[in-house]
């Protein structure tokens, strides 16, 4: 098992004739994923890498006789909004915005809208998820060759607010024989589809994780909702984490963003310091070396046991 | 971004909730003349962005005209935390007999805008909040409806105001939460929102702050307001190296470079990315006691001109020795084309790449390319088999050995020649 994707989920691709969407779609079909259909107004008839492209996701619906499950966005800012709602209305569940530089309001919008809907998104600004050996969703650990290369099958989740430190990290944790069960890229920005905590129940009621590795930053409070929501669900599952960006609690720093859009300190609470003690008091420990963290698992898992 | 004073105030006035008469002056003859136009005693105020105008002396009061004129000429003249003013604000000395708090805000973990009032205005707002909990009102707004009038009229009843208090201040906080959302500000404030003697409310001072993503589709306010597209509003001047930067990485559309040096002065220069590798190598670096002379970020493929361009420009800068080229691994950006700018730009400046990269350590798409290239001008490369932390590990103690005379190795040096 893994969490969101299994071996027969079937997506479509939003602005599927956009370069790197052209680029993103061999790379899933070369993982094995199944890319069923595609979508870019005004571009129905043709085709991309086999996957045949239409103006709407209501023509993909129609033609397949049934909806896709997950659909990745990739189309300019201005209009990913349009197309999220366009997915969200026609009945897909899990979406996976890979655009940056969208407007918060325009996401809040979106993730109000598919909470009504009983539909999930992942990002903005993210490459994605993956489950090893099965499906992959998304831009995340590039061509096919490279993805087999950095993740492999087992029982950690990864979860990164940084879309190639996800890559990274699962890449050391195979390096240490430690596989992943579901590695997400859920974005870098200051508003995003699903937090660390909101993801966690999935996580908590798969079998095959036994253990989470969590990539976090400076800014917002997400790594507090997630020390929350550890402190009050009893959780099984051992989290490790790793903070980037501890440079930026310097004097010099304040007020400056580096990194992602929502990696910028807007008060005392988000500071690396500050979530650093309170991951700690929630029982999670932050390493400071990304090559830690295969031996802080390991520590972990066996305490936990 | 972040709005002057006076443009805030043009903000809350166009979304139609009242204001003093004022008015801004770039000279002290516009500010007599403002002052003549309000009648009576009026406060000059300091248009700069930055806090602590007050104690800095860049507000002041005055009773007659050429009082306000003698004012806003030392007001203009008053440079404040590195900033100098844009021009000053000429307010009417208002009849306060109540202040109050409005703001509008994100609210990043429930996803929505939250409204917040207090019936404790002009004071900092954490520490109400934090002392008397039950004088801050709260509410949540749906992202999806018009901000409703009954949101605001309950939130502003949590302070326990009622009478024509309510009556007239719901409408203003409900304004402030359209504007917010409809002009795509992270941070819609008025404090104080004053009632006056008469029982009218009015906004004295208004802070607002704009998500830069939103900048394009809010042409419109920001040409109304007279905001140049290119006034980024940073919280500093930026420096050669940052503007330079970012002329390369507007010049080529291929990848993304992204360039900062505030802050930093080291002799250890940095090309690196992307975002959350940036963030991660950096502290590396200073964590194993070296000093980045400057912060990068490369992604999304990038050009060799742009690689190059990006690598020159940290080279360029005053005490930078060496650079490290350093990456987490790459699927998209190419190994290869980075390795090619890089050199190049050693080259071109005249320096031996063997010498000048520290390190090269970017595993990932193209590497066997980018490592034979490498090789070849004698750089020291590393794939995903040596971590993050130990390639910035190297990069440090290869320019420390180089810097440093007290090591054995240069002491060993000097003995033998």
């Amino acid at each position: 098992m893994s969490v969101l994707l299994s071996e027969d989920f079937t997506f479509i691709v939003q602005g599927i004739t956009g370069r790197e969407a052209v680029n993103l779609t061999r790379e899933c079909l070369d993982y094995g994923s199944k890319v069923v259909g595609g979508v870019t107004p005004g571009r129905k008839g043709r085709d991309v890498h086999g996957v045949p492209v239409f103006d709407t996701v209501e023509q993909v619906v129609d033609s397949l006789g049934y909806v896709p499950e997950g659909s990745v966005v990739t189309v300019p800012p201005a209009f990913t909004k349009d197309a999220v709602l366009e997915a969200i209305v026609r009945g897909i569940k899990l979406i996976v915005i890979v655009t940056e530089r969208i407007p918060r309001r325009d996401v809040a919008q979106m993730v109000e809208l598919a909470n009504l809907r009983g539909a999930r998104i992942i990002g903005p600004n993210c490459l994605g998820l993956i489950v090893p050996e099965v499906c992959k969703m998304g831009g995340i650990g590039g061509p096919a060759k490279d993805a087999a290369k950095a993740y492999t099958p087992g029982s950690i989740g990864v979860m990164s607010r940084s879309g190639g430190m996800t890559t990274e990290i699962s890449s050391t944790l195979t390096a240490a024989g430690l596989g992943q069960s579901t590695a997400i890229s859920i974005g870098g920005d200051a508003i995003i589809g699903s937090t660390y905590a909101e993801l966690m129940p999935l996580f908590e009621a798969d079998e095959q994780t036994q253990g989470i590795v969590i990539y976090t930053e400076p800014g917002g409070r997400m790594e507090a909702q997630l020390s929350e929501w550890v402190a009050e669900n009893n959780s099984r599952l051992p989290i490790v984490a790793f903070m980037a960006g501890r440079f930026m609690d310097d004097e010099e720093m304040k007020g400056m963003s580096f990194g992602h859009a929502g990696t910028i300190v807007e008060g005392k609470e988000d500071t690396a310091t500050e979530k650093i003690a309170r991951l700690e008091a929630a029982g999670i420990p932050v390493v400071e070396r990304i090559d830690e963290i295969p031996d802080a698992v390991k520590d972990n898992l066996g305490a936990k046991v | 971004m972040r709005f002057y004073e006076f443009e805030s105030r043009r903000i809350v006035e166009r979304a139609g909730i009242p204001v003093t008469k004022y008015g801004f002056c770039t000279s002290a003859d516009q500010a007599r003349q403002a002052a003549e136009d309000i009648g009576g005693p009026v406060v000059i105020k300091s248009q700069v962005l930055t806090g602590g105008r007050m104690k800095a002396g860049g507000v002041k009061f005055a009773d007659t005209p050429d009082e306000a004129a003698e004012h806003a000429a030392d007001i203009l003249e008053l440079e404040i935390n590195g900033h100098m003013p844009k021009g000053v604000l000429v307010d009417p000395k208002a009849e306060v007999a109540q202040e109050y708090y409005a703001s509008v805000v994100w609210d990043g973990t429930r996803k929505c805008p939250l409204m917040l009032f207090s019936d404790m205005g002009g004071i900092d707002i954490e520490e109400v909040a934090e002392k008397h909990p039950d004088h801050v009102g709260r509410g949540h707004l749906s992202n999806l409806v018009d901000p409703p009038d009954f949101r605001a009229k309950e939130v502003i009843s949590h302070t326990g105001v009622t009478g024509s208090a309510l009556t007239r201040a719901t409408p203003i906080l409900a304004r402030l939460a359209r504007l917010m959302r409809d002009y795509d500000m992270t941070l819609a404030e008025i404090n104080p929102l004053a009632q006056l003697a008469d029982g009218s409310f009015v906004a004295l001072d208004a802070h607002m702050e704009m998500e830069n993503e939103a900048r394009p589709r809010q042409k419109a306010l920001l040409d109304d307001l007279g905001i140049d597209p290119t006034d980024m509003r940073d919280p500093y001047e930026p420096s050669d190296f940052e503007r330079n930067v970012k002329a390369i990485d507007s010049a080529d559309h291929r990848g993304v470079i992204q360039g900062k040096d505030h802050g930093f002065s080291g002799n250890l220069g940095l090309v690196i990315g992307a975002g959350g590798g940036s963030l991660t190598l950096t502290d590396a670096v200073r964590s194993q006691g070296g000093k980045p002379g400057n912060y990068t970020e490369i992604g999304g493929n990038p050009s060799v001109a742009k690689a190059c361009g990006l690598a020159k420009e940290v080279l360029k800068k005053d005490g930078v020795e060496k650079i490290a080229v350093m990456m987490s691994i790459v699927s998209n950006t190419r190994v290869d084309i980075v390795a090619r700018g890089v050199i190049k730009a050693c080259l071109e400046l005249g320096k031996d790449p063997g010498e000048t990269i520290a390190i090269f350590r970017i595993p990932g798409a193209w590497e066997e390319e980018g490592f034979k290239i490498l090789e070849r001008y004698g750089v020291e490369s590393c794939d995903r088999s040596v971590s993050m932390w130990e390639a910035a590990g190297r990069a440090v103690a290869k320019i420390q050995g180089a810097a440093d005379p007290d090591t054995p190795g240069r002491e060993a040096e000097e003995v033998a020649g």
